[in-house]
């Protein structure tokens, strides 16, 4: 691959960052699964047993909720919903037929990812907040009963949409060829970003307005 | 209390019916209000049978002592000075796990084999499977479970499951020197209710009834109360049930929940296999 026709996307601390987000969400998602179904209790071998999937699930969620914030200081500005995302939502059969070239033309971000990015954080502070109050031993017993079993049942719902968002999230990653490479080496093709994000290609390549502030986008040739 | 049962009725986060070959009679503790006179007999029993002793507490100027239930007091007598109808009253109820016919804290509790319901009504807490989290005490309308401090385990009344298991009738009900703890079969107890209601009744007590509360199908522990239209006197829910909250989180929501993320999961597999991946064409040519 000539690197003079790779752009960068996201640099190492946005990977570190994400990939933090994905690893603490996948052990929130198999603990909290583990004690939402009985079907599902078996996970809890992965955390060493019952008592320390209850014990554990609290302490990376606050990791999870830390990481995520850091993710969203860096990525918020790049998720606001504008006029053309409006449109994008409304041609979802084109999104999902891979008829890309009918979209209005998309920036940074497409409207899914940001519809997604804006309902993980609503989840995760829904999660923080409700997470506190069932908390056991520590926090729980200072809350009325009522307030505790409907933070229960918020938590299990806000984790529903998460891991809802979340696998559609993973499965887009799959099926738009070369998403996986930008969040793992950082760059995609002036091909890719043509293609999926062609707002975002003209304003990386023609040298005005950065793609994210203070990062210059075009990886240099390295001659 | 493990032992080997065949004849349990109800296992937490078990889907499957467990080993309920064996029914047993169907039992019940009455505490007939009217006939406590607040000994306390009853609590030192539970303790010496289980061998728990609570820490010395502090006086808060009443009789109840201790306080509440505890992760070692399992059964409390509760004092209400009350004047229902102008006149002072002194109602003395003993405090403990009503042994619900539909147990929220069986419902919410998501250990498989924590809690058990056997054949004869008994809810038991098996502190062995027990993981800590506290649902029980959040599908419980009686505020009965408790989380030991010590070791993060659920504690509550066994109804001397292990007792009873053997012949024997629980330690309280041993204990008591006047009769007001009575012990048998569900519908013994139900019939011996009906005597001593009628008994209060003819004693000017027009709405003596029997606490049994059908919100929660029934319970295992039943109450003669003098004043059955106002249990809130004596500190009890008038109307118990599993709250709708628990209700909804332990129920629909939990098998819609599992399928919706299993048919994301299988559905987004199918679009890739009907629609193919999103990939670049040029990519090739411009590469070059």
């Amino acid at each position: 691959m000539n690197k003079a026709n790779l752009i960068e996307r996201y640099e190492s601390s946005d990977r570190v960052n994400h990939w933090l987000v994905a690893i603490t969400f996948v052990l929130l998602a198999l603990s909290g699964l583990a004690l939402f179904h009985p079907s599902m209790f078996f996970l809890t071998n992965l955390f060493g047993g019952g008592p320390w999937t209850r014990i554990l699930h609290p302490f990376i969620g606050l990791v999870m909720f830390v990481a995520f914030a850091a993710l969203a200081m860096r990525f918020w500005r790049h998720n606001v919903l504008d006029k053309n995302d409006e449109q994008w939502l409304k041609q979802w059969d084109d999104v999902i037929n891979n008829r890309e070239d009918k979209l209005p033309e998309v920036g940074r971000y497409n409207a899914g990812q940001k519809v997604l990015f804006w309902v993980m954080a609503g989840c995760l502070i829904l999660l923080l907040l409700t997470g506190f109050v069932i908390w056991r031993p520590y926090f729980a017993p200072g809350f009325n009963i009522t307030v505790i079993r409907i933070a229960v049942l918020l938590h299990a719902i806000a984790a529903f949409v998460l891991i809802l968002g979340i696998i559609v999230h993973i499965y887009a990653a799959i099926w738009v060829k070369g998403s996986v490479r930008a969040m793992t080496r950082g760059y995609v093709t002036r091909a890719w970003a043509k293609k999926h994000h062609p707002a975002w290609y003209k304003q990386v390549t023609s040298g005005s307005g950065p793609n994210r502030i203070g990062h210059p986008g075009v990886r240099r040739d390295p001659v | 209390m493990p032992l080997q049962s065949l004849d349990i009725e109800r296992r937490s986060a078990t889907t499957t019916q467990p080993p309920d070959q064996r029914r047993a009679l169907p039992v019940a503790k009455l505490i007939d209000i009217s006939k406590c006179i607040g000994c306390k007999a009853c609590q030192s029993a539970c303790m010496e049978w289980n061998d728990l002793r609570d820490a010395v507490g502090t006086n808060t100027g009443t009789y109840d002592n201790p306080r509440d239930l505890t992760e070692n007091s399992w059964t409390v007598m509760k004092f209400f000075e009350v004047e229902p109808d102008g006149r002072l009253e002194w109602l003395i109820r003993k405090d403990g796990c009503m042994h619900c016919a539909d147990p929220g804290c069986l419902k919410a509790c998501p250990s498989p084999g924590a809690i058990v319901q056997y054949s004869n009504g008994i809810v038991d807490f098996h502190e062995e499977n027990c993981i800590g989290c506290g649902y029980c005490v959040t599908g419980c309308p009686f505020n009965v479970p408790r989380i030991s401090k010590k070791d993060s385990k659920a504690y509550k009344c066994t109804l001397c499951s292990d007792r009873v298991s053997v012949g024997l009738e629980p330690a309280c009900i041993k204990s008591c020197p006047t009769g007001a703890l009575v012990f048998g079969s569900k519908e013994d107890m139900i019939d011996h209710a009906e005597e001593r209601i009628a008994d209060l009744k003819e004693r000017g007590y027009q709405k003596a009834g029997l606490y049994d509360p059908a919100g929660v199908g029934g319970t295992h522990v039943m109450y003669v109360l003098q004043h059955a239209d106002r249990p809130e006197l004596y500190g009890l829910p008038k109307d118990p049930k599993i709250s709708p909250w628990v209700s909804v989180w332990k129920g629909a929501a939990k098998p819609l929940a599992l399928l919706a993320l299993g048919l994301a999961a299988v559905g987004t597999f199918f679009h890739y296999v009907k629609v193919g991946p999103n990939e670049v064409e040029e990519d090739e040519k411009e590469g070059k």
